[in-house]
């Protein structure tokens, strides 16, 4: 551990030996040519990933123009009706989760590692992993437009239009599959963040140094966390009811076609934080560089931040007003949703003070700012008055809410984004974006932008609905829209504009970059290269090159911690969460092919089953658990002796419990999983407020010795893994007793769920039949879909230990697992209180 | 400051739009109570949204060019916390109270004892309409629905298939139309006229085209046509007419089309009692005539892609004219329309 002491002789001025750079960059070296697809680096993952998000702006917006081009004069017949309906879902669907969440996602990789001062991201082939899978599924799901195979239901896909009775086509599986398997891939790359941003700081970078795009990323990913296991849920639900008729969403089987809308709203509304947030981010780190001084407030906003984190899941109701609920729910969400704008508010003050307290430079990025400060507010506004319950009974589902959203998030985060790319081009690559080309591109698609959106609020309130593919000439929206199409155009050429300054200038992937010519203040604009600094500094201020004056000149001359590689592979350094003190020597993996293949073979898995071509889905999802389990054959090294990391400072190079980096990664993923369940047990008592009558009389249900006997097999299941822990044997091996008791808990709780399942059918549950024997079972599929992977990590810890590689000093596997575990029975036991008790209690 | 003049000077525009041009179907030309009273309440936000828009500009503009003293004093947290705390907490708060205030009125179902029901539901795409007769007996209609002026009407919105959502902007806000649940709206047209509604909710397939009208009518007026709409079809009296009907009932109409007082009594289409008084074909696709019919018969699918009626394409040229003379005549002697 590092005292205070120690930080305060720093920097180091002793020469550094002749070859350590030389060896730190070959041990960072990137595969060549076509087996740069194997590396896991965050840097080129990060240039990978922000590339294809990017690509999907490209396509979503091509759509954006053909829906423009459909809709420019009345009674058009340049789109049949299937195919725009096609178009629109996908624009939405396209935007929303393959690129508005990815792009801010790969920023995050891209850019946090760089701004923290860590050597990569904690776990770079989950980072390479969620990549691949949503480059691979992405390209499939978006291709499924050139086969008439696209959903066409809405990016909201609300049933029950799209049921199998009135969406018989596999698009809306497609999306149900597609989506719900990218969303994995977010929730994967939001574990990564938040330990990114928690435990691989800079020595000295306490939270409140931390650079607010940090703060935003962590709110984020945190928000991914509790948001989209709801609607993953939701496909779940949705996809059971289309595959195998378990009816939730069917009105005369008890279901509720409105379930849909809590869950996906639950979701959909955070969602637009989730993007805006980063953005956010991304503005408050651009204002104070071009304002030369730092952000006023700093406190006021993280607080502003959590608070629109936690307000964002009280709203999701506010799209839902016109759905005929009563008054008092109206009002507490009315309240809920204008009070969310206060937050904002605050941002915006803090901005323009910051620009106040400095000179603002006139860059492309200023531009693109003040771009988004007006469009943003403006957007804000509208959102005010669409909070209001009256006036959204007017214009909901009209274009004036279409006007409103693109203001928000066109406005709130692609103008971010471009100012984003204007700034920090010069940190990654040899040369700067051009500023004259800069600027045209922001008049471009500011004018565009607003000559497109703004006529749509007066279409909306003149009585254009959403969604329609076409309109009588009579109805006299033509003008408005024609406007608009030429808008959308002029936009679009800005963002062609871009492309063509990024094909001239953008020289990423060189070792040197155009450097600090902004002059900003955090450690992203060190001379950074694939591994991050030469040597990672101390942190003692928020803006650390504006206050300690050297600072980039000795981290680039080694005189900080960790100028080489010690043991000879990739190596950050874990710091502890609140401080930042250096707390062990993290080794990474380097490129590999596990991560890509098995990322392309769940995305295999997942596709093949939309198709129905059940074998080679289950053969892909064979082997994509075989490269999972290939993988982590090699995670979790062997202790080694503790290392000095530089100025005295030696790191121990393993760490398990709460200490391990892990932990916490598998802490969040049990979040995850608690909040998919939460999401389930909302869905059960919800639907019994809906249709209590399908809920069966406390004599009709499966008896309640069964549930007894389930429950003592979960606990007993808890107990023999508890004990396994006790006799993980130490270097030398003796006995097998470990390996039998941690069999044996797998078997138990496979022997629960099925004990469950067959005395639920005894007792004449069937899951097609009504919604309770629906929920009933889904209790008992959302314990398989976690007991599935019990079963396969509880070999994976007995193999580990058979082949010497789990003992108690290298126990971090099975600490992993045994928090998985313990979760699983919890989980179980409520699931059981829920089914068993419920009824009783209720009947 | 451009930027809010701009913005002024569209919205004015949109109120001469909204005044002079063709409102049928625009909120911001309330011509029921309903919408009057949230056509205030937009234009209260309206202002606010300038208002505040100013602000925000203004101070952008002051913190980038402004004199040193307005630049020291928008750099102060405190102004921070005026601005974007104090401030918008008065003015929501006002704001709020008066939207929940709106909203408990507008739900308030005790005030309108007296009103006229009317149940809709949604289909795939047209809307089913149904009246009750003074004597209590449902009148079934399609895409039409004739109210009385300066009576509340009570709408008990069902859906058959997917989600709708029925809305009248002239008259007041949307309500979603779910299977499985009864939703409510009260509207009250205060003049009579013709007003366009439409679905709201993306029900798939030919969701564009899922429109309707109401028409609201004095309110002497409306029960006398209550009274004739309520009576058996108009029976043929032409040759033609009576080939046509005998086409009608021939070729399968009536497995799913009614027409009160023959043997047509289908349920899963539209209502035909009352076809020859309604004022367009294939919802609101194409006006009412002859040909036009003839059209939606055979080639309802480029009309209207996707609604479940086949194409009735073997019929002959004189069977199609019986047809649509047949149709044309199925109104109460002196409607108006």
């Amino acid at each position: 551990m590092a005292d205070t002491a120690t930080i305060s002789s720093y920097p180091s001025t002793l020469p550094r030996p002749r070859d350590e750079q030389a060896a730190l960059e070959a041990v960072w070296a990137s595969p060549r040519s076509w087996r740069i697809v194997t590396d896991v680096n965050n840097t080129v993952i990060g240039y990978f990933y922000v590339g294809t998000a990017m690509l999907f702006f490209l396509l979503a917006g091509t759509l954006a123009l053909l829906i423009r081009l459909q809709l420019a004069v009345p009674s058009n017949t340049f789109l049949s009706q299937e195919t725009y309906n096609q178009i629109f879902t996908m624009h939405g669907t396209v935007m929303m989760f393959l690129f508005a969440v990815p792009v801010v996602e790969a920023m995050g990789i891209l850019l946090l590692p760089q701004m923290l001062g860590a050597r990569d991201q904690p776990f770079p082939r989950l980072g390479a992993f969620a990549f691949w899978a949503y480059f691979v599924g992405g390209l499939v799901f978006f291709s499924t437009l050139f086969f008439d195979l696209a959903p066409s239901g809405g990016w909201f896909m609300y049933p029950p239009l799209t049921s199998s009775q009135f969406s018989p086509n596999i698009g809306a599986d497609f999306w149900l599959l597609g989506i719900g398997f990218i969303e994995i891939s977010a929730i994967a790359g939001a574990i990564e963040i938040i330990v990114g941003v928690l435990r691989t700081r800079a020595p000295g970078m306490t939270l409140d140094r931390m650079p607010m795009f940090a703060w935003t990323m962590l709110i984020f990913a945190g928000m991914i966390v509790f948001a989209f296991p709801a609607v993953i849920l939701a496909t779940i639900l949705l996809e059971l009811e289309r595959a195998f008729g378990w009816p939730f969403f069917i009105a005369a089987k008890g279901g509720d076609a409105l379930l849909w809308q809590h869950l996906f709203w639950f979701f959909g509304h955070p969602e637009v934080y989730i993007i805006f947030l980063p953005a956010a981010g991304m503005v408050s780190m651009i204002v104070p560089t071009m304002a030369g001084t730092p952000l006023v407030g700093y406190r006021l906003v993280v607080v502003a931040l959590i608070a629109t984190g936690f307000f964002s899941f009280g709203l999701w109701v506010h799209h839902m007003f016109t759905t005929g609920i009563p008054a008092l729910s109206l009002s507490f969400f009315s309240a809920a949703s204008m009070a969310v704008s206060l937050p904002s508010g605050i941002q915006v003050f803090a901005w323009i003070a910051t620009i106040a307290s400095g000179r603002l430079r006139w860059t492309t990025p200023s531009l693109f700012i003040l771009g988004f400060l007006f469009i943003f507010t403006l957007g804000g506004l509208t959102g005010v008055m669409v909070a209001m319950v009256p006036f959204d009974w007017q214009v909901h589902d009209t274009y004036f809410v279409v006007a409103h959203f693109h203001y928000v998030l066109v406005g709130g985060m692609v103008f971010p984004l471009f100012a984003a790319f204007h700034y920090w081009a010069p940190a990654f690559s040899g040369r700067a974006l051009s500023e004259r080309l800069g600027k045209w591109t922001f008049w471009l698609m500011f004018g565009g932008f607003n000559i497109a959106f703004f006529p749509m609020h007066l279409a909306g309130l003149m009585g254009m609905p959403r969604r329609v593919y076409t309109y009588p000439a009579v109805m006299e929206w033509g003008v408005l829209n024609m406007v608009s199409t030429m808008g959308a155009f002029l936009f679009a050429s800005g963002i062609a504009l871009f492309l063509i300054d990024l094909a001239r200038n953008l020289r990423p992937g060189g070792s040197d970059t155009a450097g600090n010519i902004w002059n900003g203040g955090t450690l992203e604009w060190l001379h950074n290269r694939e591994y991050g600094p030469r040597s990672i500094p101390i942190v003692t201020s928020a803006d650390p090159l504006w206050e300690q004056p050297h600072l980039a000149r000795d981290v680039d001359a080694g005189r900080y911690y960790l100028p080489g590689s010690i043991t000879g592979r990739r190596e950050t350094i874990v710091t502890s969460p609140i401080e930042a003190t250096p707390q062990y020597l993290l080794r990474l993996p380097g490129p590999g092919w596990t991560p890509f293949l098995a990322a392309n073979f769940t995305a295999a898995f997942f596709m093949l089953l939309t198709v129905k071509a059940v074998t080679l889905a289950l053969i892909s999802g064979v082997l994509a658990v075989a490269m999972l389990v290939v993988w982590m054959w090699d995670s979790d090294p062997k202790p080694l002796e503790p290392v000095d990391i530089g100025g005295g400072i030696k790191l121990t190079t393993y760490a398990s419990g709460s200490l391990s980096h892990s932990w916490w990664a598998m802490i969040v993923l049990l979040l995850v999983a608690g909040s998919l369940y939460l999401a389930y047990v909302f869905s059960y008592l919800y639907l019994w407020t809906v249709s209590p009558q399908f809920w069966p009389k406390p004599e009709a249900l499966a008896p309640v010795a069964s549930a007894v006997l389930s429950a003592f097999l979960l606990v007993s299941g808890s107990a023999i893994l508890v004990a396994a822990g006790r006799v993980l044997p130490h270097r030398s091996r003796s006995g097998r007793a470990f390996e039998l008791l941690t069999g044996l808990a797998a078997a138990i709780l496979l022997a629960a769920l099925i004990a469950e399942v067959s005395a639920q059918s005894q007792a004449g549950q069937r899951p097609a039949t009504d919604i309770h024997g629906a929920l009933v079972f889904t209790a008992a599929f959302l314990q398989g879909q976690i007991a599935l992977p019990i079963l396969v990590m509880a070999g994976f810890v007995i193999a580990r230990s058979l082949g010497g590689r789990l003992v108690l000093e290298r126990r971090v596997i099975f600490d992993n697992f045994s928090l998985l575990y313990h979760y699983t029975i919890g989980q179980s036991l409520l699931g059981l209180l829920l089914v068993h008790g419920f009824p009783r209690l209720a009947g | 400051m451009r930027h809010a003049r701009s913005f002024a000077t569209i919205v004015a525009s949109s109120v001469v739009l909204g005044g002079c041009g063709r409102d049928v179907q625009s909120m911001l030309a309330p011509k029921g109570i309903q919408a009057e009273q949230i056509a205030v309440l937009a234009w209260l936000l309206f202002g606010f949204g300038i208002f505040v828009l100013a602000i925000v500009i203004a101070a952008t503009w002051l913190a980038i060019g402004g004199s040193a003293r307005s630049r020291r004093i928008l750099a102060q947290e405190n102004t921070v916390l005026t601005l974007g705390i104090a401030f918008p907490v008065v003015t929501l708060t006002l704001l709020l109270g008066y939207g929940v205030w709106l909203t408990r009125a507008l739900l308030d179902t005790d005030r309108d004892q007296n009103a006229v029901g009317i149940e809709v539901v949604g289909e795939q795409w047209w809307w089913r309409v149904t009246y009750l007769a003074p004597d209590g007996t449902p009148v079934a209609s399609a895409n039409e629905i004739r109210i009385p002026v300066a009576t509340p009407i009570a709408f008990k919105l069902k859906a058959s298939d997917v989600i709708h959502s029925f809305w009248v902007p002239s008259l007041g806000g949307k309500v979603d139309m779910i299977p499985g649940r009864t939703t409510h709206l009260r509207l009250t047209a205060e003049r009579p006229g013709t007003y366009r509604g439409q679905c709201a909710e993306y029900c798939g397939g030919a969701h564009a085209l899922m429109a309707l009208e109401v028409i609201a009518m004095p309110a002497s007026e409306h029960a006398a046509w209550l009274r004739r709409a309520a009576m058996p079809a108009r029976a043929p009296q032409s040759d033609i007419e009576q080939r046509g009907q005998h086409l009608f009932l021939g070729a399968g109409c009536g497995a799913c089309h009614t027409v009160r007082g023959t043997a047509a009594a289908g349920k899963l289409g539209p209502d035909l009692t009352q076809m020859g008084a309604r004022r367009s074909v294939g919802i609101d696709t194409m006006p009412l005539t002859h040909d036009n019919l003839v059209r939606f018969i055979t080639d309802g699918q480029h009309v209207k892609p996707g609604n479940l009626m086949p194409e009735f394409r073997f019929l002959q040229p004189p069977e199609l004219d019986a047809l649509a003379a047949y149709l044309l005549s199925l109104k109460a002697m002196d409607a108006d329309g």
